[in-house]
């Protein structure tokens, strides 16, 4: 108890010095705990995705589409419950910046397919009995201030032309990280709009199969029965689960979640540098002091608790502080930017990573000056001024 | 008369350890800083010499890139009656009409699948792209299929070089040549027979049809005259800007990372300045009272201790650029969000991001200096020289 006083004496001694190393190691265990936060938001799809839902798509990539007559192929293959479709749309709201995902599905098998998307009954059946009708997720209709019954347009980017929607019915999301923010409407509305454009490449096909098995573990056989049933086809297919076909997403990208993962490293080493500056002024200071207790008796043990346990009260302030701060500072990333990253928690594991780094930088820091005070002989450290 | 900058030096190298902590804390801001901006502008620089500034590219209305572009046999060739079009050494209008799709190739090392652009191409495509160099094996027979890859392609992706074989869309092609367009998107595409990739892909419509301007004025003749043809469906764009915009969003997205970062991060520098010389002050209280005492002036003083911060800023922006420059060495290949493919380009270090990193760290230094050299500079003499 005794020594924990001493510690914090020791750290508040020069306040403005101990106050602004605080602070440094506030702002950087605040930096790096979003860019943590949002690293995970990048890999939130693929949290959010399940296991037992498989993903089928046109084996060249995602551009070509698969025929529509495949469905009942995929249906009968062992191990298949459910077969639903669907098509990227790529749809622009307005403008380009207003970017949201949206697809053409075939309603009733979708929604059966993914629980995690929250109907109310009543909106439900009015969307399957609206061919025009779409389905927005909640934060979606806050984002554009969109009420059910609006119509709304879509300006297609790969399907040319004026998509109107009629908004019958919102989801709300069943667990904490499903996206709220997506869009679906009938895949025959898209169908028969596309028959009247003269022969059009995607008439009676979609961009992808999307199957509910009966059991998870049958998943990698489903795989490869529907794979092997379309070898040889004009349009083989490929199909993976739903988690690592988002993570092939992920993958595309990967250059960028390096990029941040090593930026947070760095903004640990630069707090590590402001911090093992502190503890060398600080020590350099009492190096006298250290002199006095050595003559006294107490060896480099005490000496290196005491450095030691006077870097880890500051960082660990610093550390409580910046955690603390990080909730009000996730909020107002996800205001700003929550149009981009539809999911933005903080995770427990982020919070232990911050505990870890503040406690790794007061060890690091401490280690040079440490060395110095114990190494520094008696008379040596008495003679020496400031 | 000023203080002799010696003192400042020998002051900083008296406190070694602290001074080299303070300028690695600074050396590294100044690195992310020159790196992110190196990155942007890397980005930038390559999608912007891809283009030419006399090619016209035509794209369907609405569409953002070629890959979701769509351009029918006829409409293509009412374009290529179009007059404006140069004509070529062999009495050829200098006009292509391409293909782009792409395939998912699997990336060397990690296995993982990623996005590449096919580019089905015509002879005259070779005229219209210069910057496009053969640098191993042949040109690809027309009417074959035959293909030819980018070096970054070949780099970056599994199974690519001479005499292998792609295999998509039931065929096996085969690459008979690789080439080199420089820092340019080309250099991350693969190209083939247009006519071919558009049986065995079941397309029955170009993605973009190409041009050379006879004359560079005649653009927005070419553009009002196409965009108002009731026949046509297209948009005409220089090919230069076609493919700045085809980076927007990325470059915006490296600017806006970048910049927040560097502003986390600088904070963290600046208060490791301000520590290094508050202490700076505080250690030296009686020195500053004999240096008063001798007859220098307040602002003698002020201007010795931000000297003394600025020489921090400085290495530290010196060191922190030198790092950053290595960073040329390296190649980043990520896919584009927008036209959704591979894309390989490197980072670039100009003379603005050198004296943009300066800058930042001369401010850094200054910020970090001010308020500690202030305080050094209101000191009372009798107060200053008691204080040892």
């Amino acid at each position: 108890m005794l020594v924990l006083k001493l510690l914090f004496r020791n750290a508040f001694r020069n306040k403005l010095r101990a106050s602004l190393t605080i602070l440094g190691i506030t702002i950087a265990i605040l930096a790096f705990g979003l860019l943590r936060t949002v690293i995970s938001a990048w890999y939130a799809g693929v949290e959010a995705s399940s296991a037992t839902r498989l993903v089928t798509r046109n084996a060249v990539s995602l551009i070509f589409p698969l025929p529509l007559s495949y469905k009942d192929k995929i249906r009968s293959i062992n191990g298949v419950k459910t077969v639903s479709y669907g098509t990227w749309f790529h749809g622009i709201y307005i403008d380009e910046k207003n970017f949201f995902a949206n697809f053409a599905v075939e309603p009733k098998s979708f929604l059966e397919l993914y629980p995690e998307f929250v109907l109310s009954p009543g909106e439900t059946s009015a969307f399957f009995n609206d061919r025009k009708g779409c389905v927005a997720g909640r934060k979606l209709m806050t984002r554009f201030g969109w009420k059910i019954g609006d119509s709304i347009t879509l300006k297609g980017a790969v399907f040319f032309g004026d998509w109107d929607f009629v908004i019958r019915a919102v989801y709300r999301g069943r667990d904490e990280n499903t996206d709220e923010s997506q869009f679906f409407f009938h895949w025959d509305y898209f169908n028969e709009s596309l028959k009247k454009k003269m022969n059009h490449p995607w008439v009676d096909q979609v961009g992808y199969y999307m199957i509910g098995v009966t059991r998870p573990e049958l998943a990698a056989d489903v795989a490869g029965a529907i794979d092997s049933t379309f070898k040889n086809s004009l349009a083989e297919t490929l199909t993976e689960t739903e988690k690592a076909f988002q993570q092939g997403f992920i993958a595309m990208s990967g250059a960028i979640v390096t990029v941040i993962q090593i930026v947070s490293l760095v903004v640990i080493i630069i707090i590590m540098a402001v911090v093992a500056n502190t503890m060398a002024m600080t020590t350099r200071e009492r190096i006298g002091e250290y002199a006095i207790l050595k003559t006294l008796g107490f060896g480099g043990g005490p000496i290196a608790i005491l450095i030691f346990g006077e870097s880890l009260v500051i960082t660990m302030i610093g550390c409580l502080l910046g955690m603390a701060s990080t909730y009000p500072a996730a909020d107002a990333f996800r205001n700003a930017l929550g149009n981009y990253f539809p999911m933005f928690n903080v995770e427990k594991e982020t919070l232990f990573l911050n505990l870890a780094a503040a406690l790794l930088v007061a060890l690091v820091a401490a280690i040079i000056p440490t060395r110095r005070a114990i190494k520094i002989r008696i008379a040596d450290g008495l003679r020496r001024i400031g | 008369m000023d203080v002799p900058l010696s003192y400042n030096f020998r002051n900083l190298w008296t406190r070694r350890l602290t001074t080299v902590l303070t300028i690695s804390g600074m050396a590294l801001v100044v690195f992310v800083f020159a790196s992110i901006l190196m990155l942007a502008e890397g980005l930038q620089k390559t999608l912007v010499e891809t283009g030419s500034y006399d090619n016209v590219v035509f794209l369907r209305k609405g569409s953002t890139s070629e890959v979701v572009s769509g351009i029918g046999r006829q409409q293509a060739s009412i374009l290529e009656t179009l007059p404006e079009i140069v004509i070529g050494s062999k009495g050829q209008k200098l006009v292509a009409k391409e293909l782009v799709v792409l395939i998912a190739l699997p990336k060397r090392g990690s296995d993982k699948s990623s996005n590449v652009v096919l580019r089905g191409i015509e002879e005259n495509s070779f005229l219209l792209r210069p910057q496009v160099r053969l640098v191993e094996g042949r040109l690809p027979r027309m009417g074959s299929s035959e293909v030819i890859a980018g070096v970054n392609i070949v780099r970056k992706f599994k199974g690519i070089g001479v005499n292998e074989t792609l295999c998509c869309a039931m065929r096996d092609w085969r690459i008979v040549g690789i080439f080199d367009a420089g820092s340019t998107g080309f250099s991350s595409e693969v190209w083939g027979d247009v006519d071919q990739f558009m049986s065995a892909f079941r397309r029955s419509v170009y993605s973009s049809v190409i041009f050379k301007l006879r004359d560079s004025l005649e653009f927005q003749n070419v553009k009002s005259r196409i965009e108002n043809d009731p026949r046509l469906t297209v948009v005409a764009k220089r090919e230069t800007r076609y493919y700045a915009e085809q980076s927007e969003i990325m470059a915006k997205f490296l600017r806006v990372l970048g910049f927040s970062l560097t502003i986390i991060f600088s904070l963290g520098a600046i208060i490791g300045a301000m520590i290094t010389m508050y202490s700076a002050v505080a250690n030296r209280t009686a020195e500053i009272g004999t240096l008063r005492a001798l007859g220098f002036q307040r602002r003698n003083i002020l201007m010795a201790f931000l000297v003394e911060s600025l020489f921090l800023g400085f290495f530290g922006g010196l060191v922190g650029l030198f790092f950053a420059s290595f960073m040329q060495l390296f190649t980043i290949s990520t896919m584009n969000f927008q036209t959704f493919s591979e894309l390989a380009f490197s980072f670039a270090l100009n003379f603005e991001i050198i004296y943009k990193g300066m800058a930042f760290s001369l401010i850094m230094g200054f910020v970090g200096g001010v308020l500690p050299a202030i305080r050094a500079s209101r000191m009372i003499i009798v107060d200053a020289l008691r204080a040892s």
